[in-house]
């Protein structure tokens, strides 16, 4: 059989360029998250206008950090999505399941101290992890 | 589903890289499609079926189970 030649896709490029757009954003959401975070205190002594301007920028970046996700998610193909979709549903219901838990565990006196929103988040971004992880191996 | 991607992608000598370059997929997904790990969709097979100028039951075969 004479050989053919494939035709050239763009799809690594479009892909290279949705994880580089998602990285740069999510840095500038990590950013200007610390920014509000710490800036009140040690840089402008908590004046309300530039903290309140702060958090808006946060908050502004973050939605623009979602969108930018949305677009990367949009851009994978199929058996990627796949993976990163149902590792999303995993870290999502491991968080609703075990933040609601960790939640009552102070109210029923089973712990002393406040349950933490972080470390909800650190849960459910290890689960996010190791489910991608798992989802890659599976289909490896 | 069974399929018979690697061989016609071997008649033509291709490379796993060079199919997903083709059918606008990464690499692990043409490899995964192939060891029957991942079946694809409709619009992907019917992608790789005007890619190999076939129909596309002559690539993709349902595994129905005889008793």
């Amino acid at each position: 059989m004479s050989k053919q030649k494939c035709e050239n896709s763009s799809y690594q490029t479009k892909n290279k360029t949705n994880t580089v757009t998602l990285r740069n954003w999510t840095t500038a959401w990590l950013i200007t998250m610390a920014i509000a975070a710490f800036a009140p205190k040690y840089i402008w002594e908590f004046n309300t206008a530039l903290t309140i301007t702060a958090v808006l920028i946060n908050l502004a970046v973050g939605f623009k950090m979602l969108i930018v996700n949305r677009d990367y998610l949009r851009g994978l193909d199929e058996m990627q999505r796949t993976i990163l979709l149902e590792a999303m549903a995993l870290a999502l219901g491991v968080g609703l399941v075990i933040g609601l838990s960790y939640e009552l565990l102070e109210d029923i006196k089973l712990i002393t101290y406040q349950p933490e929103m972080p470390h909800i988040v650190f849960l459910m971004v290890i689960t996010y992890g190791l489910a991608v992880i798992s989802g890659h191996r599976k289909y490896q | 589903m069974k399929n018979r991607l690697k061989v016609l992608r071997a008649e033509r000598d291709w490379t796993q890289a060079q199919l997903a370059s083709a059918l606008e997929v990464s690499r692990q997904t043409i490899n995964a499609i192939e060891k029957g790990k991942f079946d694809p969709s409709l619009p992907l097979a019917f992608k790789a079926a005007r890619l190999f100028n076939l129909t596309i039951e002559e690539i993709f075969q349902d595994q129905v189970e005889t008793v």
